[in-house]
């Protein structure tokens, strides 16, 4: 049983169509790593027979000599995206009994190329958060030092969890500003944040609508190309989607990076971050010059801004978006004598503490008296954020950060909400200007947490940063296991 | 513009409360009116940055928001669209009265 949690999604992909493997064996090996890891609270909703029914689809058709792209292969959701006729809660109390009507866009294309479902994770309630701590059903633990209870990051904490305990063989995330790279980093899997617009927010909850993007948590490079071939698309119904091809990201693995440039910003190496952290940022730089890139120095001077613009863009995009939670159309209500009474208490009982926080933040800095001193403001600096990489990227092709500025922590440790916020320093600016950003895991520091580096590219550019990814994975040689997961 | 930046205090916290249609417990309101001070005190920096002749930034894709044809594309899903609200009649969403 143990030998099927071996492969890797593309490994998988290729035992499934060469018929060493069934999708069905594999299924219930993934059904049965769920049960084995449930302490970890990773997933939010199990679809057993769903899953069964799907991979027996998926075998009918390798009997039959067709294979779609990800045929047969047993993957996880974030409880984000909507899925049709099965529960979905943003990690929010207030959605508890929210069964959508219809499938999100990212997901459909998942299921059409031949994915199946094992079920919803757990993340931060409507993604707000950096250590899954903020879900109404409870924490998510890290399988890293698991009887340390560390935090598996967050907000897609039980996509990053499940996909390093092995009870999902990859998982879908959102990010906002930093929601699937940080956590990546913090469970030694690599997290994919496409460019804003590749792929279609339409069914996703919707947290910070100019920010907000999906993309996959795997274990490999390789896995996150496969996975995100499948769920970028251009949907008419999403207006920012990009009207682009995304090119066949397979394709670009073991492409060679000699000659090709990258940026270490000044800006990313401050106080406070961790010696571990700083030595294997030290040691990717090596590697990638080794593998005959170009180091350059750059400077992204507006960097020490970018927490601040976040912290006032996403709270009030984030007002306006759950201003939808209102007791009426679906979700919980609490009821009430009057109309507004009862907007009030279910909105007072529905929503977390975080979320509120967030709601409260968002309608101070947009109401009357305030709007052009605090979000107008924010957004004039978010515009000298994305110059400031485009200036950058005429002289360089890629970026080479550290993910976080400190491994994974223990739950419960980290109360203040600022504290908390620090946490995305490195992963915001790139989502303030829209860029597309990966995490992969480099080394293990000292306690045994792992340690992920973040290189971003130019808007469009996942090609190039699967290529330059793929160069770094192999140097890092990253062959550890959480001691957490599945056996 | 920053002398509009005043520190929030337990009535203001009422007012944004009721601006956000959010109920908060009497026992609450200082906690948060100080973590909404921490916040706002954080990203008062931006004060630093000249601006003043910097559009203001919406959008990062750099393309127009597409038009589509204005014609009805609701598809007829009465059902579904009632089907999660938590009080429906005769096809209409249930509120609490609303006229005396």
């Amino acid at each position: 049983m143990s030998d099927l949690l071996k492969y890797d999604l593309l490994g998988a992909s290729e035992a499934i169509k060469s018929k060493e493997i069934s999708s069905v064996e594999l299924t219930n090996a993934y059904i049965e790593a769920i049960e084995k890891t449930s302490s970890l609270g990773a997933y939010l909703e199990i679809v057993k027979d769903k899953a069964l029914e799907m991979a027996k689809v998926s075998d009918e058709n390798i009997s039959k000599g067709v294979s779609r792209p990800l045929e047969g292969l047993p993957i996880g959701i974030k409880d984000m995206f909507c899925t049709k006729d099965i529960k979905t809660t943003a990690s929010s109390k207030i959605l508890d009994n929210f069964y959508p009507t219809y499938e999100s866009t990212v997901t459909q294309n998942l299921w059409n190329d031949g994915a199946v479902m094992l079920g919803k994770l757990s993340c931060d309630e409507f993604a707000m958060g950096s250590s899954n701590e903020t879900a109404a059903k409870g924490n998510v633990i890290n399988p890293w030092l698991k009887h340390k209870k560390m935090s598996p990051g967050g907000s897609s904490g039980g996509s990053a969890a499940a996909v390093a305990a092995r009870s999902a063989l990859a998982a879908t995330g959102t990010d906002t500003g930093g929601s699937i790279r940080q956590p990546a980093a913090f469970c030694g899997i690599t997290g994919l944040k496409p460019t804003y617009g590749r792929c279609s927010r339409w069914g996703i909850v919707a947290f910070s609508s100019s920010l907000d993007q999906a993309g996959p948590l795997t274990r490999t490079v390789s896995d996150a190309a496969l996975m995100l071939n499948s769920m970028a698309s251009y949907d008419k119904k999403d207006s920012t989607s990009a009207n682009l091809n995304m090119p066949d990201l397979m394709s670009y693995l073991g492409n060679s990076i000699k000659g090709k440039k990258i940026g270490i910003p000044k800006e990313y190496t401050q106080d406070g971050i961790s010696d571990d952290i700083v030595n294997f940022y030290q040691k990717s730089i090596n590697w990638l010059k080794e593998a005959g890139a170009e180091i350059i120095p750059v400077s992204l001077p507006h960097t020490k801004y970018a927490l601040p613009v976040y912290y006032i863009i996403a709270p009030a995009e984030a007002s306006s978006n759950l201003a939808r939670y209102d007791g009426v159309r679906f979700g919980q209500r609490k009821e009430a004598s009057s109309l507004d009474e009862m907007y009030e208490a279910t909105r007072g009982e529905g929503f977390g503490d975080e979320v509120k926080r967030r709601i409260m933040i968002g309608t101070y800095v947009l109401s009357s008296g305030y709007y052009d001193a605090y979000y107008l403001k924010a957004q004039k600096v978010r515009r000298l954020i994305k110059e400031d990489f485009e200036n950058v990227f005429k002289k360089v092709d890629y970026i080479l950060t550290p993910s976080t500025p400190t491994t994974s922590f223990e739950l419960g440790k980290k109360q203040d909400p600022l504290t908390m916020y620090l946490n995305d320093i490195f992963t915001v600016p790139a989502s303030l200007a829209g860029l597309p950003g990966i995490s992969l895991p480099i080394g293990l520091d000292k306690l045994g947490l792992p340690i992920g580096i973040q290189l971003i590219a130019n808007s469009f550019d996942e090609p190039g940063l699967i290529s330059t990814a793929h160069v770094l994975e192999k140097s890092a040689d990253f062959n550890f296991i959480a001691d957490g997961a599945a056996k | 513009m920053s002398n509009k930046k005043s520190i929030v205090d337990i009535p203001t916290v009422n007012k944004i409360a009721r601006l956000s249609r959010l109920d908060i417990p009497e026992k609450n309101k200082q906690s948060l009116t100080n973590d909404l001070n921490n916040i706002l005190g954080f990203v008062a920096n931006l004060e630093e940055v000249d601006t003043s002749n910097v559009e203001p930034l919406a959008s990062v894709t750099g393309h127009k928001l597409p038009l589509r044809s204005d014609i009805v594309t609701d598809g007829n899903m009465e059902d579904l669209v009632l089907k999660n609200a938590p009080e429906s009649s005769s096809g209409f969403f249930v509120v609490p009265k609303v006229i005396e």
